[in-house]
């Protein structure tokens, strides 16, 4: 059996904003079926690589195939749950309406959703159990619920790979513990999973897979072995305060806003 | 109370700007929910003002108004965007720049003209009752195409309106949409033009879509509210200016504001009133 290519195959990609660099000189696979934790400080480049992803900036220089592909071939394969500080929750609209936004590229232009469309979303606001909450207001939703739902929309979308950005700051435990949750079951559902995030304890514990970025590619592997002093703190430079410990060490991170 | 709605239609010049107001209503009802969401409302009145360089070099070189304040209020509008995009510049500056440009070319037009008095300056101030059945024709046409493209891409223009990045990573396209928005934005404040004038078109694409967003909390839910509150606003305003024999543009504005004032005292959860109800109940049972 030929093994099917790689959920995102990214090679010497270069991108950046004014003649800046953001990115320089990634490469990488994802396999199918991942959960990855997209980690690196501030400014490492970890949104503008999810752009790049979803082709939303070109990149200056090298490669970047989603399922053996290009991007346009791919984008209704590839969903996006920006980060929940960049959306408007005053907007009027319900939950429902935002979940169904993610059915709208496959719906395609001058056509309405028709039921099969609503039976998606039914199914995406199940998954992450807000039916309840389908007809309410977005800006009566918690944090917690915020999340699910931008996570909801990019599973009515159907999509193999979801790309989410910071989808865990500012969650207590319990939240940060039921999306997580989420994420492993959506994990062994076959979807592969990239997650940009500062919570480095999180991928340690929960993650199949680990990218360290500081604009370049720092490390990339099973967190178990890719977290190891040195790595961390060539990813974080001054960002990180780490204390070894008799596990392994422990790290703990300032200068976050 | 039947004299005070019949008597006016005597006259066809009273038929016609009722129709009119009624058309101006919906399509500024209808665009104006967008800008009023989308938070450009400042972009809609300079698109107004602009218009009138295009109304002063139309009439100027002796063609149809209609055909030069819809040249440039397109014109601005995109041009905004192109500046602010291209230019790097806030969007607010942009407009502030084009805005003020447009209207000073205007002036300037209007200065070299030896007739323009009348037929000029009821665009600046509106005058409804002298619309023609040609206008009145043009004004639903132009509505009927804002209207009927609306409809046509509102799934898009939601997606776009409410988050436009992950619109464009969907395959929305964002850039299209943002562009087609501002030019029926500005077709829509040419055909609000002859009714209330350059400086009050604002009011109605902007009041009644606000008056319906403190009542209601969906994008087409305040459409259909802001028309509604648009055509009765029209109406009654036009029937009072009749009566009261004072501006009919002005009065239709002064109708919208009164509609947005009780609307902003009285509405249910986000009116003032209950909302000092909801604080002092909250008080109280903290204070037990």
């Amino acid at each position: 059996m030929a093994a099917s290519p790689p959920v995102v195959a990214v090679r010497d990609l270069w991108a950046g904003y004014d003649a800046r660099p953001a990115l320089e000189s990634i490469t990488f696979e994802l396999p199918a079926r991942s959960l990855v934790g997209l980690a690196g400080p501030n400014g490492s480049g970890k949104s503008t690589l999810l752009k790049a992803l979803l082709g939303l900036i070109s990149p200056w220089k090298g490669s970047l195939d989603l399922f053996g592909g290009s991007i346009k071939g791919s984008r209704q394969r590839i969903a996006y749950a920006p980060q929940s500080e960049l959306v408007d929750w005053e907007f009027p609209v319900s939950v429902r309406d935002v979940v169904m936004m993610g059915r709208y590229g496959r719906v395609g232009l001058l056509r309405r959703p028709a039921a099969s469309d609503r039976r998606a979303v039914d199914s995406a606001l199940a998954q992450v159990r807000l039916e309840e909450l389908a007809s309410r207001q977005i800006s009566e939703l918690s944090g917690g619920q915020q999340r699910r739902m931008l996570i909801a929309r990019a599973l009515a979308q159907e999509a193999d790979l979801l790309l989410l950005d910071e989808p865990m700051v500012g969650l207590d435990a319990t939240n940060q513990h039921e999306l997580l949750e989420l994420f492993e079951r959506l994990r062994d559902q076959g979807k592969t999973l990239l997650v940009a995030t500062h919570d480095l304890s999180c991928v340690a514990a929960c993650f199949d897979l680990a990218l360290l970025l500081n604009r370049r590619l720092v490390a990339m592997g099973p967190p178990s072995e890719i977290f190891t002093p040195e790595l961390l703190s060539e990813a974080f430079a001054e960002d990180l305060l780490m204390l070894p410990t008799r596990g392994g060490v422990l790290v703990a991170h300032h200068g976050h806003g | 109370m039947a004299e005070f709605l019949l008597d006016p239609l005597e006259f066809e010049f009273m038929q016609r700007a009722l129709l009119a107001v009624i058309v101006v209503g919906v399509v500024s009802a209808v665009v104006g929910a967008f800008v009023v969401v989308r938070g450009m409302a400042f972009i809609g009145d300079a698109v107004a003002h602009a218009s009138f360089a295009g109304v002063a070099g139309a009439f100027a070189m002796g063609v149809s108004v209609y055909a030069g304040a819809i040249v440039a209020a397109i014109a601005t509008a995109l041009g905004i965007a192109f500046i602010s995009q291209r230019a790097r510049l806030r969007f607010d500056t942009a407009i502030g720049v084009l805005f003020a440009g447009a209207f000073a070319l205007g002036i300037v037009i209007v200065s070299r003209q030896e007739n323009y008095t009348t037929d000029l300056f009821s665009f600046v101030f509106g005058s409804v009752l002298g619309v023609s059945w040609g206008e009145l024709q043009l004004m639903a046409l132009l509505g009927a195409l804002v209207i009927g493209l609306i409809a046509l891409f509102y799934k898009e223009l939601l997606f776009t309106s409410y988050d436009a990045t992950v619109a464009a990573a969907a395959g929305v396209p964002v850039r299209a949409i943002e562009y087609g928005l501002l030019a029926l934005i500005a077709i829509s404040t040419v055909v609000a033009l002859q009714a209330v004038g350059i400086v009050l078109v604002i009011a109605m694409l902007v009041t009644p879509a606000a008056t319906a967003s403190l009542l209601v909390r969906r994008l087409h839910l305040i459409i259909f509210v802001s028309i509604a509150f648009a055509v009765a606003s029209a109406v009654t305003g036009l029937y009072v200016s009749y009566h009261a024999e004072v501006a009919s543009g002005a009065t239709i504005v002064l109708t919208a504001t009164a509609f947005f004032a009780l609307a902003l005292l009285f509405a249910p959860r986000r009116g003032l009133v209950s909302r000092w109800w909801q604080d002092r109940e909250r008080v109280r049972e903290l204070v037990g």
